[in-house]
């Protein structure tokens, strides 16, 4: 196995878990409960598409993509904190949402149920193993930045106070639903971004491309313990094990399969704390009035 | 009707009324997008569901998988918990059912058969459920975030066994299977020849009283219902909380479970890998628009059967992608005028004063 090939294909494979799982990490830290991220990486997707394939230029792409995550987490977020409506249904409701709009419109725009024409995308040059995609480098940084964010500035503070101790952030003056509102049009955008990192990187959007990586992400933000970092490694790890079952394809020591369950069983292990306890914070589902 | 029967079927109803009409808007808006009429479309999509017998048949089907689905969804909510594991626990009865099916011989008479199968069905679903549920008791693992994680694992590990051992060549399906098939429709009223209804649709109507009955007229009902509704005041009043979440989510996946015989036995007679199709996630939005009452669910799986349905017969002039839409705008809108119809209806009855 040659080890540039298996970073990049690892690194390629993490990048949509990444965009995703920050994305959930700063929903859930304000108490935002983050099931949806699976729809808004599709909305990415194909939003993007559809700004690509009109423009030719993949940056219109990724502002189309992160236009259509806004639109959605603004959606998620009027639904959950302005109507109070139970967190997870909402995410379950956006989820499906998000695969009859875009199938609805891939009809609409393209006549086709299966998949889009071809788009440009970014970078390309076969020696750069992917490499010279500015997507790929907003993806790898898009976990500390985070962090940075969550721990190092007042906005950050805010966003962790609001979803331990909602009461005592509003006692102290804070505006606990604009700050929600805020973190979830953030989780919006940047859950997008993964739907848009795969839609530039395979030049076309097909029915249902995200296939559960929005799942996997929910259960790095899990393994990872609401951490950015933590969360981030957790895609890595996913990545690789992924990598790892293509590289070893035609050598059936482990089914497929098998390689399939390890994001969801790691998730479980973690939260029934066989591994150290998964908390999540505090004020997680929970509206506030 | 007392007043407080009233006000509960007010909170009930209003709902899901709003979220036909939320839905009703966006349908033209989507319709005329298409350069469509709304109301030939429309027109189209009932008569091609009640309007003639091959598409009431294909919506009595569709509404059965989604009766059993929403009712162990609405079962679990009435425990206080969420059950997001429907879809692999019917995959799971399915599976178990056709296993049976296949292990019997073909001497073997449908009356014993069919019961058989249908108990498969159940623990195959009961065991997915009860995981959760177990997991939730045992170590305060949140069950909305092991259903899903479990939906993946499951439907992993069913693919994988039918992959390498059980499937017909060229296909993702296994044999037939050899006894336990429960008659179609059609065999007693022949116009709905084609259409895959098919008896199992009384079991879900039995399973439907069966459900009420365990709810509302049964003190382990009355348990459940307090655990859902106060766990703490349940614990003080003498209710072990954890052995009803157990109960409830064991039953629950059981009933999804059972689902899987409307496919393997009715219509198929074979597991096949995605034979749910998105009945299991569809259930939360039976329960939800049914507000998890029995007699609401069953009437909520027409709904969405008609729906789901309805997308094939206006596939000429509308995509039936369309109906997906819809069905996202129906859970979101009931989800969201919940809390909200709630609210405007207290805030009306209040007396004034002052």
């Amino acid at each position: 196995m040659n080890p540039v090939s298996f970073l990049a294909q690892m690194v390629r494979i993490a990048i949509p878990y990444l965009f995703a799982a920050t994305g959930g990490v700063v929903a859930e830290r304000s108490g935002i409960i983050s099931l949806e991220l699976e729809g808004l990486m599709l909305v990415g997707a194909f939003s993007a598409t559809i700004g690509t394939h009109y423009s030719g230029s993949p940056w219109i792409g990724v502002l189309c993509g992160i236009l259509g995550g806004l639109i959605f987490g603004l959606v998620h977020a009027l639904a959950t904190i302005r109507y109070r409506a139970d967190q997870v249904v909402v995410g379950i409701a956006i989820n499906l949402l998000a695969i009859g709009v875009t199938r609805f419109f891939l009809k609409l725009a393209f006549a086709s149920s299966s998949n889009s024409p071809r788009i440009n995308g970014f970078g390309g040059r076969a020696a750069a193993h992917g490499f010279d995609n500015p997507l790929l480098w907003m993806g790898l940084l898009a976990a500390p930045v985070l962090a940075f964010f969550l721990y190092r500035t007042p906005f950050g503070l805010r966003v962790r106070a609001v979803g331990e101790h909602p009461g005592a952030a509003a006692s102290v003056g804070v505006s606990v639903n604009k700050i929600r509102y805020i973190a979830v049009a953030v989780s919006g955008m940047l859950a997008a971004l993964g739907g848009v990192f795969l839609a530039l990187d395979q030049h076309q959007f097909t029915d249902q491309m995200t296939s559960g990586r929005g799942f996997i992400a929910v259960a790095a933000v899990i393994f990872g313990r609401w951490d950015p970092v933590k969360a981030g490694l957790a895609c890595l790890f996913f990545a690789a094990a992924e990598t790892l079952q293509i590289q070893l394809q035609g050598n059936h020591v482990i089914p497929s399969q098998f390689i399939e369950m390890i994001p969801y069983a790691l998730t479980i292990i973690a939260l029934a704390g066989l591994v150290g306890r998964a908390v999540a914070p505090a004020a997680l589902g929970k509206a506030v009035e | 009707m007392n007043t407080r029967t009233k006000e509960q079927l007010e909170e009930a109803l209003f709902p899901p009324l709003v979220a036909l009409l939320v839905a009703l808007i966006f349908g033209d808006l989507l319709i005329m997008s298409y350069g469509q009429s709304p109301a030939m479309v429309y027109k189209l999509l009932l008569q091609g569901t009640w309007g003639n017998a091959y598409g009431f048949g294909q919506v009595l089907y569709k509404s059965t998988t989604l009766a059993f689905t929403g009712l162990a969804v609405s079962l679990g909510i009435r425990a206080g918990l969420f059950n997001v594991g429907a879809e692999s626990q019917l995959a799971a009865g399915g599976f178990l059912a056709a296993l049976v099916g296949l292990g019997l011989s073909p001497a073997v008479p449908g009356i014993i058969a069919v019961p058989l199968c249908m108990i498969a069905a159940a623990a195959g679903g009961g065991i997915v459920g009860a995981i959760p549920g177990w997991l939730k008791v045992r170590f305060g693992a949140h069950e909305v975030i092991v259903t899903i994680m479990l939906n993946f694992i499951v439907l992993a590990l069913l693919n994988y066994i039918v992959a390498a051992h059980l499937h017909v060549p060229e296909t993702l399906h296994t044999p037939e299977i050899h006894a336990g098939s429960v008659a179609t429709l059609a065999s007693i009223i022949p116009a709905f020849h084609g259409s895959a209804a098919n008896f199992t649709i009384l079991f879900a109507l039995i399973a439907a009283s069966v459900v009420g009955i365990y709810l509302f007229r049964s003190r382990r009902g009355f348990e459940l219902r307090a655990v859902g509704l106060q766990p703490d005041a349940a614990e003080y009043g003498g209710v072990s909380v954890g052995g009803v979440w157990l109960r409830a989510m064991t039953i629950s996946g059981a009933i999804a479970g059972l689902g899987g015989i409307n496919y393997v036995l009715g219509y198929k007679h074979y597991y096949e890998e995605g034979f749910t199709g998105g009945a299991g996630f569809l259930g939360i939005a039976v329960a939800l628009v049914g507000r998890n009452h029995p007699l609401g669910v069953v009437l909520a799986a027409l709904f969405f059967a008609t729906l789901s349905q309805g997308g094939l017969a206006i596939h000429a002039f509308v995509p039936k992608q369309m109906v997906e839409v819809l069905q996202g705008v129906v859970i979101l809108a009931v989800a969201m005028s919940v809390p909200e119809v709630r609210a405007v209806l207290r805030r009306a009855r209040k007396p004034v004063t002052a």
